[in-house]
């Protein structure tokens, strides 16, 4: 982890999202706290409708939240608040979307999708000044000032998802919320993209939410990952201690399920399958404990003498 | 390989495509032999053909492309030649295919039943109860829990990866011999992914098929390909058994697309990338297609087309630097630590 440990960012206290009203109530998002610090990559992972869509949406201030804290900057940014902070949050924080095929105006020029962000800012910009920094935003991420005046069906799958990171890139965010940014594309512009992000967080100092359902990317690009299933975060833990000891049995099922490029290993390899009512709540009640230092886990006491063995009897290599 | 029976074969194909008064060289020259009971992974970046490829083993080229020359044999009856009617004998019955994505591939006005046992009725003729029963015996297969219950239900009651099954399940529902599948998994979560491949490899086992899998992600293929075939503007470039290919990969385009793999990356280093863009169709292609990415191209790459050369008789590549007077080229680091990775196979070879 990069930075001082104490410089938290964005802080999630007891966050709960819900869709609908009394009786047909769902609760997308229970009780999630973490604390994600400047400069560092925070990795959420999980299956589709595991929620991990809607929190990273409820920060951006698209969803709003039923219970719980969202502080930025030591700030709380989530319910009711001033119209200021509301313009500084949305200038600061900044998402990234799926699909690049989706998420574009096909009607409008680059130029315009690029810059659409700086028309909301309170200091109006010059004509020449707003071309300037599309202008440089677009040669940020390897693109040509030219393609300014193109429309979006004229770029490939890759060179969208570039626009796409110029326009969150212009409003000189502090945090990005990437929602899965490379699940849409193919494997070689995949990681040009990847390439691109940690270069523009080394340059600028950024601060990720990298939301996937993959942890084959996570381990390339994450510093620690929390493993979110059914709403819940079930494990968080520094990206190497994730992988060399998970514990809990969904990130492990989610580790085995990645494919490696490795024909002989993968004939031999155990699929696991996670199965929630492996979990026995009944008497003993779950609760959430850094069981080693920075690895935090979701169980019962049963479950964490057995998560203890298993770390003692690893040396700390080994794992998946 | 030589004692298999070949089920399908591929002869020099060249396929075209009209576009705004101007022709795509979409296939060149491709040559392509598919073994009974075998399964095929067929790999490239998109626009590298693969699709245009395998469509035109079911007639299904869109209408503005057509083949220009070549044969494609299917147990013994070219069928590059064939009309809409004869490729229906063909479509279904004895080559189908599941699409990539799940969410668009059925019919959201039907019940899955319904859609089942419209392929089951049109190639088997049941009717009626014997219909019924045939379709819950699909799903069955399938890993779809309840099937009588599901059969009445609606494609947006089923989850993605469900929904895959269902697709699957319509695919098989006639038996067929050959089973191309589009990207059967991009649009899947990777532990749904994982069991749907588990699915489609018990089903081949099951059902005697032969598997032909496209994607655009060589990791998914180690699992479930036996040999894989490396695409690239509309050529294989490499072909071989999974093992050569991931293990001693030749073509520079194979090292490519396996070092950008985000599996082999090292956190804190950039992760290898494939510079440029595939060459442009519309004007012929000269020399090594893929030359022009490749920063240790030899000087013949621009100048004139590779002949396949044989690694082993199961394994060949497209690519001048099996020359035997080409300089010697070392593949990049990760394919190396991929080839220690396969040490035992390559020495026992």
């Amino acid at each position: 982890m990069q930075g001082n440990k104490k410089d938290v960012v964005l802080s999630l206290r007891n966050l709960e999202v819900t869709f609908g009203e009394k009786r047909k109530k769902f609760v997308a998002v229970r009780n999630v706290s973490f604390d994600i610090c400047r400069g560092e990559t925070f990795g959420l992972v999980g299956e589709s409708g595991s929620g991990k869509t809607t929190i990273g949406r409820a920060i951006v201030r698209i969803h709003p939240t039923s219970a719980g804290d969202i502080l930025f900057n030591g700030q709380r940014i989530n319910g009711v608040i001033s119209k200021e902070l509301d313009h500084e949050v949305t200038q600061k924080i900044q998402m990234i979307f799926q699909d690049p095929m989706a998420s574009l105006n096909e009607r409008a020029k680059v130029d315009y999708i690029v810059s659409e962000g700086l028309y909301n800012l309170k200091k109006k910009l010059s004509e020449a000044e707003r071309k300037k920094r599309v202008e440089k935003a677009l040669l940020d991420v390897g693109l040509l000032p030219e393609f300014a005046s193109r429309f979006p069906h004229e770029f490939s799958g890759g060179q969208r998802q570039r626009i796409g990171i110029a326009r969150a890139l212009i409003m000189e965010p502090e945090f990005i919320v990437a929602d899965e940014p490379i699940s849409a594309l193919d494997v070689s512009i995949r990681a040009q993209v990847l390439n691109l992000l940690s270069d523009l967080q080394k340059k600028r100092g950024l601060t990720y939410l990298f939301i996937a359902h993959d942890l084959s990317v996570m381990r390339f690009i994450a510093d620690r990952i929390a493993v979110i299933h059914k709403g819940r975060i079930v494990e968080l833990a520094e990206t190497e201690k994730l992988f060399a000891n998970p514990l809990h049995p969904y990130t492990r099922a989610l580790l085995s399920a990645i494919p490696m490029p490795d024909p002989i290993a993968e004939q031999k390899k155990v699929l696991l399958v996670y199965d929630p009512s492996c979990h026995d709540y009944s008497v003993d009640k779950p609760r959430w404990l850094e069981i080693e230092p920075d690895h935090f886990v979701y169980g019962n006491e049963k479950e964490f003498e057995e998560y203890r063995r298993i770390l003692s009897s690893s040396t700390g290599a080994g794992g998946v | 390989m030589g004692s298999q029976k070949m089920i399908l074969s591929v002869r020099d194909l060249n396929i075209k495509f009209n576009l705004r008064g101007r022709k795509l060289h979409a296939i060149r020259d491709v040559s392509l032999d598919v073994y009974e009971g075998e399964s095929l992974a067929i790999v490239g970046e998109s626009g590298s053909g693969k699709s245009v490829f395998t469509k035109a083993f079911m007639g299904l080229l869109d209408a503005n492309g057509y083949v220009e020359s070549g044969r494609i044999v299917y147990r013994g009856t070219d069928m590059a030649g064939f009309t809409e009617k004869e490729w229906l004998k063909i479509r279904g019955k004895e080559i189908a295919m599941v699409l990539q994505d799940p969410m668009t591939s059925l019919n959201p006005l039907k019940t899955i039943g319904a859609q089942i046992g419209e392929a089951v009725r049109m190639h088997q003729g049941l009717k009626g109860d014997a219909l019924k029963s045939a379709v819950v015996e699909i799903l069955k297969n399938v890993g779809i829990t309840e099937p009588e219950r599901r059969a009445k239900q609606y494609p947006h009651e089923f989850s993605g990866g469900m929904r895959q099954r269902v697709v699957i399940a319509i695919a098989v529902a006639c038996r067929p011999r050959i089973l191309i599948c589009d990207e059967p998994t991009t649009a899947l979560d990777v532990t749904i992914q994982a069991q749907i491949l588990k699915l489609l490899r018990d089903l081949k086992q099951k059902f005697d098929l032969t598997t032909i899998y496209i994607t655009h992600d060589l990791g998914v293929v180690a699992n479930v390909a036996d040999r894989i075939a490396v695409m690239y503007a509309g050529d294989i470039v490499e072909i071989g058994k999974s093992e050569e290919v991931f293990y001693d990969p030749k073509h520079p385009y194979t090292w490519a697309l396996l070092s950008s793999l985000p599996q082999l990356g090292k956190k804190g280093e950039d992760l290898y990338s494939i510079k440029g863009t595939p060459p442009n169709l519309f004007y012929e292609v000269k020399g090594d297609a893929f030359a022009a990415r490749n920063p240790q191209a030899l000087k013949i790459d621009f100048e004139e087309r590779p002949p396949y050369f044989d690694v082993t008789e199961t394994h060949k590549a497209r690519t001048w630097l099996l020359d035997p007077r080409a300089p010697k080229v070392e593949p990049p680091e990760h394919i190396r630590e991929l080839r220690k990775l396969g040490g035992k196979y390559n020495a026992g070879k």
